[in-house]
């Protein structure tokens, strides 16, 4: 549990760090454009990686399970605009099923 | 009405149908926080204070697999860093003393912060604090509905609430290379394309280090992926 509150205090703390930065102490100075264009790609490529890992790791080992099919549900349903919440509970239902078909 | 009462007022209702979405949304969160053995209150905290979804879930995600706090807490800052630029943007439209400023930009989010831009990369600030309050107020409330029923939600796997966690980081990377990027960050040339190319550079890494490395980790290093931006720009017009 000290893990969980360590990691929920010091991002809350360096989240609103990261907010505050530029209203409270640079005052209106723009960053430079390359530090702006590399911090704004920092988004895709952890979700790309959490995407990645998330279908296909199993602790340290990569395999190919019922949640494949279950992430490519989902990309059906983001391409149809589907909304957050029923993109989550596609995936899930579809995995469960999937699991439960023996897959 | 003062200009600034209808500033307040515009910004509240513009974020109402929105609020319906994020709260579904922070309902999702509390749900997957609390399979992944976050507890009831850390959950609730953590969207106050952290404030923004693919961050928190991104934390979650890697505790519940096992991750060191130090991971953790890395992938959320990293997927909180555009916050840093999204200030800056906001800055020169924040009038007020420092506290003032602190709270305004404490309920920026992308929604909120989308929702008050004036279009000449000025900002409304009365619209920014209403809309931002409206939806952190939907975002929390959604977390702490979420970490009720996912307490009596049973076995995560049984679920396929493990395959949640992927799909909606897919769902959360999707506008981030659709074109649509171009008009909310029209200082990024070829926006289009480079978010894709850095989350496809990012999964590759995550998936090269998971056999080596400890869980958190090839997420952590997958960041390194967005080093794409310092390769010069192929420029399409003269």
């Amino acid at each position: 549990m000290t893990e969980i509150w360590t990691v929920v205090v010091v991002s809350g703390i360096g989240s609103i760090a990261l907010k505050a930065a530029g209203p409270v102490l640079l005052g209106g100075r723009p960053l430079p454009e390359r530090v702006d264009t590399v911090v704004r790609l920092l988004g895709p490529a952890l979700l790309g990686a959490l995407v990645a890992i998330g279908t296909f790791a199993d602790g340290q080992d990569l395999v190919v399970d019922a949640r494949v099919v279950g992430v490519a549900a989902a990309a059906i349903a983001i391409a149809a605009r589907a909304p957050a919440l029923l993109v989550v509970i596609v995936a899930a239902a579809v995995t469960a099923a999937v699991r439960m078909a023996g897959g | 009405m003062s200009d600034e009462a209808r500033g307040y007022r515009a910004g509240a209702r513009a974020a109402v149908p929105l609020a319906l979405a994020v709260g579904a949304f922070g309902i999702s969160f509390g749900v997957l926080a609390r399979s992944a053995g976050m507890g009831a209150f850390a959950p609730i905290v953590m969207s106050i204070t952290t404030f923004g979804g693919s961050a928190q879930f991104a934390a979650v995600s890697v505790l519940g697999d096992g991750g060191s706090a130090a991971a953790a807490i890395a992938a959320a800052l990293m997927l909180n860093a555009r916050y840093l630029p999204i200030g800056v943007s906001i800055a020169p439209s924040l009038s007020g003393g420092t506290w003032s400023r602190l709270l305004h930009a404490q309920v920026t989010v992308d929604e909120s912060w989308a929702i008050a831009a004036e279009g000449d990369g000025r900002f409304s600030q009365q619209v920014l604090m209403a809309s931002g309050l409206v939806l952190g107020a939907a975002w929390t409330a959604g977390t702490a509905l979420g970490v009720v029923f996912g307490d009596v939600l049973g076995d995560p796997a049984q679920l396929g609430l493990d395959a949640a966690f992927p799909a909606l980081f897919l769902a959360l990377l999707a506008p981030q290379v659709r074109d649509h990027l171009r008009r909310v960050y029209p200082s990024i040339r070829d926006a289009g394309g480079r978010p894709l190319a850095a989350a496809l550079l990012g999964a590759g890494i995550g998936l090269v280090l998971t056999p080596v490395a400890p869980p958190g980790v090839p997420i952590v290093a997958a960041g390194l992926a967005c080093l794409i931006g310092l390769l010069p720009v192929r420029r399409t017009e003269p």
